[in-house]
């Protein structure tokens, strides 16, 4: 009796072990199922290079190449403002913080990532939106440098947690070498510590750029939701992410707007299992 | 000219503080600014009563109760199965191609984007099973949406439990499962707490894996069941502050704040738990 229990508990834990497989598997296979009928309407190239988004219109325009831009336009922006003060934060509290300011920085860090994005969306709304308006003189704040503000606050604690664990687990014995070499602190985290770590780094790069592409509702409050080809950082932009969010609703189930929003979630799952793949080569190297 | 390495290092770490304080100020900023701006609107009407006038006034007490509705159901669904996977990925399985694949699983179910989920939950419980927009398909999307949270933070409670202590219940004559059930989940017990709520953190604040699985834009009354829409707070923040015009600035912050403290409540209470638990440590 014990013997058949034991055996049943062990074959439930073999089976919820490999539920994470049976998830994204299973994921992807219901956008897949919804997404490619699209395709008995549109063509794949079309959709993907199409000029025009304008799903309600008749018949449906589905070409989402505005959005692609969209979505690479803030998340570059993003990439800029965030890569440069993430991975200095890193470098900060990893090296250079005494052991308590250390404490509270990370504290720190682990807040802005427990902020849900929804509040830092209307953050943004109240504060940076009116301020980006003003500065460049604009008729409206909702641009795509705003999306890409407050998105690089979102990429900076994976950025920042994931670098400075990298910088972390260099071998203490490097920075001991570098130092009886004659270095200074600064010399040997420039030429010995960053690029021993710096598969770790570009991991961590990676994933905050991964948090950028896949982020939903700051984006879609402070962009300005124009699905348009976008002409500079200073313009309404329309992401992948938040056409799915803002258009859902009003889609009825199993029209072309419908199918297209669920292909663009494929094209979006596509995008961030590629980055995690890499992401995780990147830090298997290492080891 | 060469140039001198101590003032270069100077510069350098100077701007690498800057990098630290363009991170760190802000934080303290945003939390400042709502706390300041939201607390004034908090008194027990707006905790308690339904919104009126259009969500324009009264209170957020629907959104509160149907996120403790969803928080509460996908922890329901995300621990056990949550845990047994840490076990099987601290316990059972060897360094093989296996569990190699099923980490990359993790890796990947952690980066999906979280419009992807709820895409996924209408696709799957909403349409396919039928169930409608209720809190039974939003807690399902919320729960798988978790599941790394807790696996991760499970797996490596598991794993700091010291080997010895295994080989010794073992020696003992107990059976691998009996070991597992008396030995390392007792020890492991504060970290999978921590995970959990850490968890439950996440779910309280997402807003897009439950846009068309759940949240309703007005309910006046509570849910009755699990196959009944619910109001959710992120969810009605979002509505008041860009689809309900001229909502009074104050409810808005106070929601944010309400949703705020929720989150970092549980937040600091995961991380108390993982100070005491260190210190108490056995061994």
């Amino acid at each position: 009796m014990r013997k058949l229990k034991e055996f049943i508990v062990e074959k439930l834990i073999l089976i919820c072990g490999i539920a994470s497989i049976f998830f994204v598997v299973l994921i992807f296979l219901f956008l897949l199922k919804e997404g490619l009928a699209l395709f008995k309407f549109v063509k794949p190239l079309e959709f993907l290079f199409g000029k025009s988004w304008y799903p309600i219109s008749e018949p449906p325009q589905l070409g989402i190449l505005p959005l692609i831009l969209g979505s690479l336009l803030v998340t570059l922006g993003a990439a800029v403002i965030s890569i440069p003060i993430g991975v200095g934060c890193a470098i900060y509290i990893a090296e250079i913080a005494p052991a308590r300011s250390k404490e509270v920085l990370k504290a720190g860090i682990e807040l802005l990532a427990a902020i849900p994005s929804v509040v830092l969306g209307f953050i943004g709304m109240v504060t940076l939106v009116p301020l980006i308006k003003n500065l460049f003189h604009l008729p409206t704040g909702l641009t795509a440098l705003s999306g890409s503000v407050m998105l690089a606050f979102m990429a900076m604690p994976t950025i920042v947690s994931i670098a400075e664990d990298a910088l972390y687990s260099v071998p203490k014995s490097y920075k001991e070498g570098a130092f009886a070499l004659g270095a200074t602190h600064w010399q040997t985290i420039r030429r010995v510590l960053l690029p021993a770590a710096s598969s770790g780094i570009l991991a961590a790069v990676m994933l905050g750029i991964g948090r950028v592409i896949g982020e939903t509702m700051a984006v879609m409050m402070i962009t300005g939701n124009a699905a348009v080809i976008p002409q500079s950082i200073l313009a309404p932009v329309r992401t992948l992410t938040a056409t799915i969010a803002a258009e859902m609703g009003e889609a009825v189930v199993g029209s072309e707007h419908y199918f297209a929003l669920f292909a663009i979630g494929i094209v979006l799952f596509i995008i961030s299992f590629a980055i995690n793949v890499t992401a995780d080569l990147c830090l298997h190297k290492k080891r | 000219m060469k140039r001198n390495p101590y003032r270069s290092q100077k510069i350098a770490f100077a701007l690498l503080l800057l990098a630290t304080l363009l991170i760190i100020v802000p934080v303290g900023l945003i939390v400042v600014i709502i706390v300041q701006k939201g607390l004034p609107a908090i008194n027990w009407q707006f905790l308690s009563d339904i919104p009126r006038q259009g969500m324009r006034a009264g209170g957020i007490f629907p959104a509160i109760v149907g996120t403790l509705y969803l928080v509460f159901g996908a922890i329901l669904f995300a621990l056990p199965i949550g845990l047994l996977a840490a076990i099987y990925l601290s316990e059972y399985s060897k360094e093989n191609f296996m569990s190699r694949i099923i980490k990359l699983a993790i890796v990947n179910l952690a980066g999906v984007p979280s419009v992807v989920y709820g895409l996924f939950g209408l696709a799957l419980f909403v349409v396919f099973f039928k169930f409608g927009a209720s809190i039974l398909s939003g807690s399902l999307t919320l729960g798988i949406m978790i599941l790394p949270i807790i696996i991760t933070t499970s797996r490596e409670a598991l794993e700091s439990v010291p080997q010895s202590f295994r080989e010794v219940s073992l020696s003992l004559g107990a059976s691998k499962w009996q070991t597992i059930r008396h030995i390392v989940l007792p020890n492991a017990i504060p970290g999978v707490l921590t995970g959990t709520i850490l968890g439950l953190g996440r779910a309280a604040g997402e807003t897009a894996p439950i846009l068309f699985t759940v949240a309703a834009f007005y309910l006046p009354q509570l849910p009755k069941s699990i196959f009944d829409q619910a109001m959710a707070l992120p969810y009605h923040l979002y509505v008041i502050s860009t689809q309900v015009p001229n909502v009074d600035e104050k409810v808005r912050y106070g929601t944010a704040l309400v949703l705020l403290a929720m989150v970092l409540f549980m937040n600091l209470i995961a991380i108390i738990i993982r100070y005491k638990f260190r210190r108490k440590k056995k061994w």
